[in-house]
């Protein structure tokens, strides 16, 4: 178990490498720079020039890809061109956001996915089936920005129930520890801002879960009815014990595994940050962000995010495949 | 009165746009306390189909439809809701499957699928239940067993998961334990070990079993009674030393002739039954197995041959079985049996004594009626 953790965390070295050089030249692949950014169109060749030296950007590409190394080595990712700020910092400041974000859409998504999932497999062909398993291919279709929208429409421009951008409301003064607003808000027991900060959650946390939803509602269905036909189940039914023993105990356990997959890589997905819904929100993630450092060739912003996003994106992974031999006794994690 | 009575027993699987499958035509047959009773018979004639239609098993879709009774001592299984079946189930009728390794849930340790059974109907938990699992597992020759009930199916062999789906099938002591194909998926030497092992708990338990295979080795070492079916419906019952000794039913006659037999000669081949399940003549239109008979007369078609009660308690349905030396046709009652007939078709009237009873069997005379 520990060799294995060991193990996948060193693979993630050459990952990490691999993936560094191929970003690398392929952000200094894109037109423009971050000098067009700055100056505009009204630059003439010479401020331009000053820029590019001024950021190490004349360089030949390797020499630059180097000193990066040197200092990724370090930890040291550098200064935003933008911001003027340490990546670093722009990072743990807006991460946290996207964390509790991808956190809530997929309680939400597996809270109701699978539940609903194992009735459509039980009731195969019936109302409930056919309801949820198109329901599901809406949920896939429909743009999230668009879903994001009309949730932000109904449900605080006209109903009111919920706040309709930010993180929490900026007048209750919270006290930041961590950047988890809910987190910070549990800790210091501000009790009300937690509950803010959760509010401020709900809108965006439906709307990010959508697809992740459809998904998990139709992997389980189909997981399920496979069970379903399993022989053990017929032997747990043969054997007499309740429908929720059979349920819980045999068919359930057994249809969580590809469920469990998809999960991984659906959070995955969502940590690497949701820039529409967050842009309908004005909720500060690192998605809105990313995409304005593109636009700004911001490239000590970009490199430094997509690498550690990388890495989170393999950590959730690892735990996933970890979570299979807690599922599964014949994986055995080596 | 019979421990389990079988009485018409029909399976019929309808799905929207196609046509209905029999897949059981009235199967009737019974069981004693203690007694071992055998269901023979090729893949698809419908004898795991009447085992799981009895343990009310059958996968449940819209276009099933199970006809006739099954009476468990005294209440008829079909007629039971899903409640008192569950109860029923795992206590007083128990069922051993054929795959042992797809049989056993992959993911939780043998020890908790034994003991579920025991606190379902025992209410046992905790460590008395895991010490009457173990007991079990060491009555079925499971050698460690505290250690095994730790284990998971895939890390024991396939003897030992058969061992320990029967340990979770006589937990409880059933009165009946059905058994389906229970050791098609093993090796030899093992399959003669559980073999034994099933013989040897129905025996100190008093435990009626009712064996299901196609496997004319089994029967013959096991079952006191017999009953082999073809196309969904019992073809010939007899006891055990009757059958093998004088088969009546062609397709029992097949049956026994393709058992290769050590004492043949070199080079001699086997006989195996020509053609497969699949060339079924449907019932109504006579007998299914006609297909596939080396006795085929014109009176096979037509009409379905009813059963006829024979000498010795045994039964055959057939219109021109094989010969028994010595026997006189006049021993002989053709009866048709009500419920039989499909509706909309005549039930084809009985010449008690008078062989051959249908018209146009005149071509083929067997050698019993011209002694």
């Amino acid at each position: 178990m520990i060799r294995f953790i060991v193990r996948r965390l060193l693979q993630l070295i050459p990952t990490l490498f691999g993936l560094s050089l191929l970003l690398f030249i392929w952000l200094r692949r894109l037109p423009g720079g971050p000098e067009t950014a700055i100056l505009g169109e009204r630059g003439t060749p010479e401020m331009r020039a000053a820029i590019r030296q001024n950021l190490g950007l004349d360089e030949p590409i390797l020499i630059q890809y180097g000193r990066f190394v040197r200092r990724l080595i370090r930890l040291d990712l550098g200064t935003s061109i933008s911001t003027k700020r340490e990546v670093t910092t722009e990072f743990l400041q807006r991460f946290p956001g996207t964390v509790e974000l991808t956190i809530t859409a997929m309680v939400i998504a597996i809270g109701i996915g699978i539940p609903l999932g194992y009735l459509a497999a039980r009731r195969r062909g019936r109302l409930l089936d056919h309801l949820s398993v198109g329901g599901s291919l809406i949920g896939i279709c429909i743009p999230v920005f668009f879903l994001a929208y009309i949730l932000k429409a109904i449900f605080s421009e006209n109903l009111g129930w919920f706040p309709s951008s930010g993180r929490q409301d900026p007048t209750i003064g919270a006290t930041r520890i961590t950047n988890f607003f809910v987190l910070d808000g549990l800790m210091t027991r501000e009790w009300d801002a937690a509950a803010d900060a959760l509010w401020h959650l709900v809108l965006p946390g439906l709307a990010l879960a959508s697809i992740p939803l459809a998904i998990i509602v139709r992997i389980t269905r189909a997981s399920v009815l496979e069970v379903l036909n399993e022989d053990f189940v017929r032997t747990a039914e043969a054997k007499g014990l309740t429908e929720n023993v059979v349920r819980r105990r045999h068919v359930l356990r057994n249809a969580m595994l590809p469920v469990a997959t998809s999960i991984g890589l659906l959070t995955g997905g969502l940590l690497s940050g949701a820039v529409l819904t967050e842009t309908v929100f004005a909720f500060s993630g690192i998605g809105a962000f990313l995409a304005d450092s593109i636009s700004q060739r911001d490239y000590p912003v970009l490199m430094g995010f997509i690498m550690i996003i990388a890495v989170v994106y393999v950590l959730v992974n690892l735990i996933v495949d970890l979570s299979y031999s807690l599922i599964d006794p014949r994986v055995r994690v080596r | 009165m019979a421990l389990l009575e079988v009485d018409d027993l029909s399976v019929t699987f309808a799905r929207r746009g196609q046509r209905a499958v029999r897949a059981v035509d009235g199967v009737s047959f019974s069981v004693d306390a203690g007694e071992v009773v055998g269901l023979v018979g090729e893949s698809g004639c419908g004898k795991s189909v009447t085992s799981l239609a009895i343990m009310g098993l059958l996968p449940k879709q819209p276009g099933l439809r199970v006809g006739g009774k099954a009476v468990f001592d005294g209440s008829d299984l079909l007629q039971l809701d899903d409640r008192s079946r569950r109860d029923i189930r795992g206590r007083d009728i128990a069922m051993i499957f054929q795959d042992p390794l797809s049989s056993l849930n992959p993911v939780i340790p043998i020890g908790l699928q034994v003991t579920e059974v025991l606190t379902r109907h025992r209410g046992m938990r905790g460590d008395a239940a895991a010490k009457e699992a173990a007991q079990l597992l060491d009555r079925v020759g499971i050698p460690d067993p505290k250690r095994r009930l730790k284990e998971y199916p895939h890390q024991l062999s396939g003897g030992m998961r058969q061992r320990a789906l029967i340990a979770m099938a006589v937990a409880c002591q059933p009165r009946l334990l059905i058994a389906d194909e229970p050791t098609t998926a093993l090796d030899v030497t093992i399959q003669a070990q559980i073999l034994e092992l099933l013989k040897d708990l129905v025996r100190d338990s008093g435990t009626a079993l009712v064996m299901i295979t196609h496997d004319l080795g089994v029967v013959a070492g096991m079952c006191d009674s017999i009953n082999v079916l073809y196309g969904g419906r019992v073809v010939e019952t007899a006891r055990r030393r009757p059958l093998f000794r004088e088969p009546r039913h062609p397709y029992t006659v097949g049956l026994l002739g393709s058992v290769p037999r050590l004492d043949a000669g070199r080079g001699e081949r086997l006989n195996p039954i020509p053609g497969s399940v699949r060339d079924l003549l449907p019932w109504p239109d006579g007998c299914a197995f006609a297909p596939r008979c080396t006795r085929r007369v014109d009176a096979c078609v037509g009409e379905p041959p009813q059963l006829v009660l024979a000498h010795d308690g045994r039964s055959y349905r057939c219109v021109n079985p094989a010969p028994v030396p010595g026997l006189r046709p006049t021993e002989e009652i053709r009866e048709t049996v009500p419920g039989e007939a499909e509706p909309g078709t005549v039930p084809a009237q009985a010449v008690p004594g008078d062989a051959p009873a249908v018209p146009g069997l005149g071509p083929a005379p067997s050698e019993e009626e011209t002694p």
